[in-house]
């Protein structure tokens, strides 16, 4: 059977509120007004769903645990800080099918009795917040957006909040921080957003491809989705290909693809034909894996654990047999020392540590117990943090270590002689025996 | 001289505190304005926003401190922000950069004496899938090359 994109469709201007409505756009939110709230949910929850942001959480789940009634406003958060290095799908919603996301924010703030919904961008999507914000107007001009909404009594608006270049805003309790004005620290949970959340307020933070989903849910049914891809995880996911690969880009395919495919069908194969080292899975904070233990993996979060990673944002980076690892990996943790919000000393100190740890090893000054101490500090900044940013840090350092261990010890017990003309940062480096 | 929105900006200012129960949750926009404004937030600057958003200066600075995108020191005309995160590393990140450094003649984080560019390396700006690539301005330059940042130069510093 023939995989049909659900998000992606292959219909050329879908961006354009007029196709997308012949197209059978906004039919989902016809029907989902005609449901209660608690039916929509239940076909969420049938659907199996599972949070796209990279923890994978349930949605329907999620969605009941916002209170039905409440005396305080409550608030629907759309997660487009998009800022985890290697994924870069939620721009091609906003550019390809914004009205898809649209609508199913829509159907979610009816669905959990909400008035207000924003939408946290990063702040580089300057020219994707401008197609967003344009798709919004159109939406807003055919009364698919605001009071009364296609004549009922549901009222919904929809802004849209720029941020401004902090990876940390998307994790979601400081989404909500910086949301509220302030710098962008992750809050302590409990108490969980459901209860507590924008200005205290019950709010929901979910993905931009996850509500992208919803509307073909309603409309053909949580059954339907449900079928699609691996069982434990179903329905289509957006995976982006970079590094040493020919075709770059999202492809949106079922989930559970087999990895080999996704490089050698749909990517082009690795550049220079060469034979793969190393793959990033799921974006950089990722476990990642090494060249052999791809064959047969479908790319799932279940099936994923198989290898001791898991799916994150389906961000894949291929790397080949020239790349130097440790290079690599002090370049994802020169990120997580740059991005730390300094909250939790374990993260804030640690990585800052482990940076230099291995800057030292990469620039031939290594100490044999260095590799020792890299696992140490990692395995300390792990489960030590308010939130998930320490395992982020700690999993590449602590995988890498685990995987590539002669690639380290390379490093620490040989002398190197660094080519003078090549720059500190460049791919080459000569061993001398 | 005085620091003072535009009418223009005020009106945006406006629209954008009528989003937010609480006037303190547009400062994210109303230093947006001000960046766009004056090109970077001065102390002054920031203790404007800081009053008519009724948010303590500490908070605006903390804000203004806190995010990567709002400048708290002047940049040139053209702000050139090279990637060079893994997927970019990969595919010739630091190449890139290099190049404009020794084209530009100015070192990571530098200004040109004219004020015209600055060089900055950029953490992952969400384009992997066209490696290497740098933010200029409000916009992406992406599948970068040498010829291409030739190009690209030489057009800027036309204008």
């Amino acid at each position: 059977m023939s995989f049909e994109p659900i998000i992606l469709r292959e219909i050329s201007d879908l961006h354009n509120i007029e196709v997308y409505m012949k197209n059978g756009g906004y039919k989902g939110l016809k029907k989902a007004l005609g449901m209660t709230p608690a039916g929509i949910i239940d076909e969420v929850k049938k659907s199996g769903l599972r949070g796209r942001g990279g923890a994978c959480f349930p949605t329907g789940m999620k969605w009941s645990f916002m209170p039905q009634k409440s005396e305080k406003p409550k608030y629907l958060c759309c997660n487009g800080d998009e800022s985890e290095p290697a994924s870069f799908k939620d721009r091609e919603i906003f550019e390809k099918n914004p009205h898809q996301f649209i609508e199913g924010t829509l159907i979610a703030c009816y669905a959990m009795g909400i008035k207000t919904a924003y939408v946290y961008i990063r702040g580089e999507y300057y020219r994707w917040i401008e197609l967003l914000q344009k798709a919004l107007d159109d939406a807003y001009k055919k009364k698919l957006v605001g009071k009364n909404i296609m004549g009922s009594k549901f009222s919904t608006d929809i802004f849209i909040h720029r941020g401004a270049g902090a990876y940390i805003c998307g994790e979601e309790t400081a989404l909500l921080n910086s949301l509220e004005g302030k710098r962008g620290m992750p809050r302590f949970k409990p108490p969980f957003p459901a209860n507590y959340g924008l200005w205290g307020c019950p709010t929901t933070i979910n993905n931009i491809e996850t509500l992208a989903n919803i509307p073909p849910i309603i409309e053909k049914g949580g059954e339907w989705f449900s079928k699609i891809g691996e069982p434990k995880h179903p329905g289509s996911l957006m995976y982006g290909l970079s590094g040493h690969i020919n075709k770059p880009g999202i492809y949106e395919l079922p989930s559970g693809t087999l990895l080999t495919d996704l490089i050698n069908k749909y990517g082009g194969g690795v550049t220079g034909n060469k034979p793969i080292k190393m793959i990033i899975p799921g974006g950089s904070s990722m476990p990642p894996l090494k060249g052999d233990e791809i064959e047969g993996l479908k790319m799932d979060n279940e099936n994923l654990k198989s290898v001791n990673s898991y799916i994150g944002t389906a961000g894949i980076v291929v790397m080949n047999e020239d790349t130097d690892v440790v290079k690599i990996i002090k370049r994802i943790t020169k990120f997580y020392y740059h991005e730390s919000c300094g909250q939790c000393t374990p993260c804030r100190e640690g990585c800052g540590w482990m940076l230099k740890i291995l800057e030292r090893i990469d620039n031939g000054k290594g100490r044999k117990e260095d590799i020792e101490l890299l696992n140490n500090i990692a395995n300390n900044i792990e489960g030590n943090t308010i939130c998930a940013f320490g395992e982020a840090a700690a999993w590449p350092v602590k995988w890498a270590i685990k995987k590539f261990m002669p690639d380290f010890e390379r490093k620490v017990n040989e002398s190197i002689v660094l080519p003078v003309a090549n720059k500190v940062h460049s791919l080459r480096v000569t061993y001398q025996q | 001289m005085e620091i003072k929105f535009t009418d223009e900006n005020l009106k945006k200012l406006e629209v954008s505190k009528s989003h937010y129960p609480t006037s303190a949750a547009a400062l994210m926009d109303a230093l947006w304005l001000a960046q766009d404004q004056y090109g970077w937030l001065s102390v002054d600057v920031m203790k404007y926003v800081g009053k008519i958003l009724d948010v303590p200066y500490e908070q605006v600075l903390g804000v203004v401190e806190f995010y990567t995108m709002y400048n708290n020191k002047p940049v040139g005309k053209y702000h050139l922000q090279v990637c060079t995160n893994i997927s970019c590393m990969l595919c010739g990140g630091y190449d890139i950069m290099d190049y404009i450094s020794d084209k530009l003649d100015i070192g990571v984080g530098e200004t040109t004496p004219d004020g015209k560019f600055t060089l900055s390396e950029a953490e992952c700006l969400g384009s992997c899938g066209t490696a290497p690539m740098l933010q200029l301005n409000n916009y992406y330059e992406e599948n970068l090359t040498k010829e291409k940042i030739d190009n690209l130069i030489d057009k800027l510093s036309k204008t």
